[in-house]
C-alpha cells in the first residue's frame, strides 16, 4: 500500500472486492491512470490514503476520519461562497463590467453570473450527497426489501427506493426480470421503475435553486405519489399475463456478494466524488446553455408573455403539455431552464410541472427497452396510468395555487 | 482465465469492455475476453445492473465502469488463484 500512496483509492481494496493487489503491477497502473484534475482532495492530502487500509491500528482509525473532516472543511468553504454569491454577482455586473443598473443587458448578465455558479454549487452538493446515500443502497438490497411485500406498503416503499437505488436506464430490463422472478409484485416493481426516472436529483436541485424549496417539495411529493398510485393501479389490474412469458421462466442466478463488501466512510466519500465527476461533468454544458437562454429571456422578454398560452385560464394547456412532453427526451438539466423561462413569463406552475414530468418521467426510449419484457398493452397501460397521474397533478396545482 | 463483460450494449457496457481490454493488455496476463449480450445469459449470473464484470464465473462488480487499476487487481488475484 505504501509505495502507491498517492492514488490509494485506485489501488486499495476495491469497493467491489476485498483483496490485496499485487504491488508492482498496481503501481505502474496507478501511474498510467492518473485522472487529471480529478480527485483533488486526496491529491492534496496523501494522508487520507490511510483510510483505505484494512487494519485498524489507532493511527489508522484516526486517519479514517480524514475524508470526513475534509468534507466538513469543504462544506464550510462552500457555504461561505454560496452566501455571498448575490453581492458578488452585483459587484461583477455593475462595478467590474460597469453595466448600467436597470438596463436589459445588466439584468441578463447579473442573472447569469448569479444563477450559473449557484446552480452548479447546489448541484455539486446534492449529487455528492445523493452519491453517498446511494452507496448504502444496492439493487440487491432493494430487492430484498421489496420481495413478498403486500401491495400498498410495497408501492410506497418501491417508490421511495426508486429514488435512492442507483441504476441507469439500460439496466431497466435486467432489474425488471430480477425483481419479478424473485417475488416482488408486478405493481411494486412498477412503482420502483416509475419513480426512479421521475424523481430526478438533478431536477430537484434545479427546482430548489431556481424556484425555492416549495416548488422542489411539490415536485418530489407529487412524483412519489404518481409512482405509488400508478404502481398500485397496475398491481390491481392484474396484468401479469401481459408480461412476456419467458420472463417468469428465466433462470436467475443467485446474487453474488460481488458489490456488497462493506464500505468505509472513505469509500463512500469517494463514491460521492465519483458521482459528482460523472453527473456534473455531463450536465454542466446544458446547464450553462440553459441558464444563458434563461438570462436572455429574463432580461428581454416582456412579463406575462406566456400567460395567454400556458396560463391557468387555458384548460387545454395541461394535456397539450403532456402530449408534447412524452416524445421529447431530454435530461433534467436541459429541461429546467426552459421551465424557468416559461414560469418567469406567466405560465402556470401546474402546466409547467406536467410538462417537465412527462419529458423526464415518460420517455419513449425507455418504453422501447421495456418492450423486450412487456407486451404492448401493458406498456400502453403503464404510459396511460402515469400520463393520467401527471395530468391530475397539473390540474390540481393550477387550481390550488 | 475467463473474463466476461455482461451488458446489453449500452454506452457504459462498451466503456467497461474497453477498460477490461486495456487492463488485460497492461497486466500482461493471458485471458479470454468475451462480451455477453444475451439477456438470459446475463440473468444467470444473478446480476441486475449492467455493465457487470465476471472473472472465472465470479461477479466482480456490476452497475458501474470499474477503473483499469481495479480491474488489474482482480485479474491478478484470479491469476494467483489459478496459479
Amino acid at each position: 500500500m505504501k509505495g502507491s500512496g498517492r492514488h490509494p483509492w485506485l489501488v486499495g481494496p476495491g469497493v467491489c472486492e476485498q483483496g490485496k493487489p499485487i504491488k508492482p503491477v498496481m503501481e505502474q497502473a496507478a501511474r498510467s491512470h492518473r485522472a487529471p484534475g480529478a480527485e483533488m482532495i486526496a491529491d492534496e492530502h496523501p494522508s487520507a490514503s490511510r483510510g483505505w487500509s484494512t487494519k485498524t491500528t489507532p493511527r489508522v482509525r484516526r486517519a479514517r476520519l480524514v475524508p470526513v473532516l475534509l468534507v466538513v472543511i469543504a462544506a464550510a468553504g462552500w457555504w461561505a461562497v454560496y452566501r455571498n454569491l448575490e453581492s458578488l454577482a452585483q459587484w461583477v455586473t455593475y462595478d467590474l463590467f460597469s453595466i448600467a443598473a436597470g438596463s436589459h443587458v445588466g439584468s441578463a448578465v447579473e442573472f447569469f453570473i448569479y444563477e450559473a455558479p449557484k446552480v452548479l454549487m447546489l448541484l455539486t452538493v446534492v449529487v455528492f450527497g445523493v452519491g453517498i446515500v446511494r452507496s448504502c443502497f444496492t439493487p440487491e438490497r432493494t430487492r430484498r426489501l421489496l420481495a413478498g411485500r403486500r401491495e400498498t406498503v410495497g408501492n410506497v416503499l418501491g417508490a421511495l427506493l426508486g429514488v435512492v437505488t442507483p441504476f441507469c436506464s439500460c439496466s431497466a430490463v435486467p432489474l425488471f426480470i430480477g425483481f419479478v422472478t424473485t417475488g416482488v409484485p408486478l405493481g411494486v416493481t412498477f412503482s420502483f421503475l416509475i419513480s426512479a426516472p421521475m424523481v430526478n436529483e438533478v431536477a430537484l436541485v434545479l427546482l430548489l435553486g431556481l424556484f425555492g424549496w416549495k416548488v422542489a417539495a411539490l415536485y418530489l411529493g407529487t412524483g412519489l405519489l404518481i409512482a405509488m398510485t400508478a404502481g398500485w393501479v397496475i398491481g390491481r389490474l392484474k396484468l401479469e399475463r401481459w408480461v412476456e412469458a419467458w420472463v417468469y421462466q428465466t433462470p436467475v442466478g443467485a446474487a453474488q456478494p460481488g458489490g456488497e463488501a462493506s464500505l468505509t466512510w472513505g469509500d463512500r466519500v469517494r463514491l460521492g466524488r465519483e458521482a459528482v465527476k460523472d453527473i456534473v461533468g455531463k450536465v454542466w454544458p446544458y446547464l450553462f446553455g440553459g441558464i444563458a437562454v434563461g438570462a436572455g429571456i429574463h432580461g428581454y422578454v416582456p412579463q406575462d408573455f406566456m400567460a395567454s398560452i400556458m396560463g391557468k385560464g387555458a384548460w387545454w394547456s395541461v394535456p397539450l403539455a403532456v402530449l408534447i412532453g412524452v416524445p421529447m427526451y431530454s435530461n433534467a438539466a436541459g429541461i429546467i431552464p426552459i421551465v424557468q423561462a416559461l414560469l418567469g413569463k406567466g405560465a402556470a406552475l401546474g402546466t409547467v410541472l406536467a410538462f417537465m414530468m412527462s419529458v423526464i418521467g415518460l420517455s419513449l426510449p425507455e418504453m422501447i427497452i421495456l418492450r423486450k419484457v412487456l407486451k404492448a398493452p401493458l406498456i400502453a397501460t403503464f404510459a396511460g396510468v402515469v400520463g393520467l397521474g401527471i395530468l391530475v397533478v397539473g390540474y390540481v396545482f393550477n387550481i390550488v395555487l | 482465465m475467463d473474463v466476461k463483460v455482461l451488458g446489453t450494449g449500452c454506452a457504459k457496457c462498451k466503456k467497461l469492455y474497453a477498460e477490461v481490454e486495456k487492463a488485460v493488455a497492461q497486466s500482461g496476463l493471458s485471458a479470454s475476453l468475451e462480451k455477453v449480450e444475451k439477456l438470459d445469459e446475463i440473468m444467470k449470473f444473478g446480476v441486475m445492473t449492467t455493465p457487470a464484470l465476471v472473472i472465472d464465473g465470479e461477479v466482480k462488480c456490476s452497475g458501474r465502469v470499474a477503473p483499469v487499476p481495479e480491474i488489474i487487481s482482480w485479474l491478478s488475484t484470479a491469476a494467483a488463484k489459478n496459479g
